[in-house]
């Protein structure tokens, strides 16, 4: 229902730094469409990003976050080949997880 | 070419959940566990700090540096950023005073993660950008102005 993250985890000394950048329409509840009509809130509301099991971001987010969302991050740990877990829920109860390999 | 096939293959979905949520959005909206509906309803600064916990105002803190433009170009796509150096921080909230809905984003930071965050956010006007860093059970802020340019015109 939506495309993968693009996840990007690179190992600086002893920290990873993670960009994400997440595919959802995060409709504001806003906007109105051509017809006039406003467009119904649609949005991810809590993310997080886990690391060999721990949680290393965890987020709540509002309709003032922005359309294909960005997110970056830093953490101590981590070394090349571990794996990172970043999953979210909206607004519908939709949910989305995908992982990514620290470089 | 990978937005293009991105706006492709989203667009068949996304009229479907248009068409299902306008139709029953009540029924549809479905809240995800741990969210904080009232923090987000908050309509200020001072609304939005209370209900995060706070007990008393927030302290303005050098310690605490919030990235902001001081223009922004387009107001649907406004990159934030907050460092916190105050030592036990677990908390780093955006707030966007002029938003509908002020509270924009909240992070908690746990043990081990760097109190220093960035996101986009949407600004529906100019106005004044808050990081709120919760220490403790202390609170902190840091302030900018963002102004910003709706139809490019400039200023």
């Amino acid at each position: 229902m939506s495309d993968p993250m693009r996840i990007r985890a690179q190992v600086q000394g002893d920290k990873t730094t993670v960009r994400v950048l997440v595919s959802h329409e995060m409709e504001s509840g806003q906007r109105k469409d051509a017809a006039g009509k406003t467009v119904p809130a649609w949005f991810i509301q809590t993310i997080n990003a886990t690391w060999n099991g721990k949680t290393v971001m965890s987020a709540q987010w509002g309709t003032a976050v922005s359309k294909n969302p960005f997110v970056q991050f830093s953490f101590k740990g981590g070394k090349a080949g571990d794996k990172l877990v970043v999953s979210w829920v909206d607004n519908h109860g939709d949910k989305r997880s995908d992982e990514a390999v620290i470089a | 070419m990978e937005r293009r096939e991105f706006l492709t293959s989203s667009s068949g979905a996304t009229a479907l959940a248009l068409a299902a949520a306008s139709g029953l959005a009540p029924a549809y909206a479905q809240n995800a566990p741990g969210w904080n509906k009232v923090a987000f309803d908050s309509k200020s600064f001072a609304e939005a700090a209370k209900a995060l916990g706070a007990t008393s105002a927030p302290v303005e803190s050098k310690e605490l540096i919030l990235q902001a433009p001081e223009i922004a170009e387009n107001g649907s796509v406004v990159r934030v950023g907050a460092q916190s150096s105050l030592a036990n921080t677990t908390q780093i909230a955006f707030v966007v005073e002029k938003n509908p809905s002020a509270l924009a984003a909240l992070f908690d930071i746990p043990a081990g993660t760097d109190a220093n965050v960035s996101t986009n956010i949407k600004m529906g006007q100019s106005s004044n950008v808050y990081a709120l860093a919760k220490v403790g059970d202390k609170y902190f802020y840091a302030v900018k102005e963002v102004k910003v340019t709706l139809g490019g015109c400039g200023g």
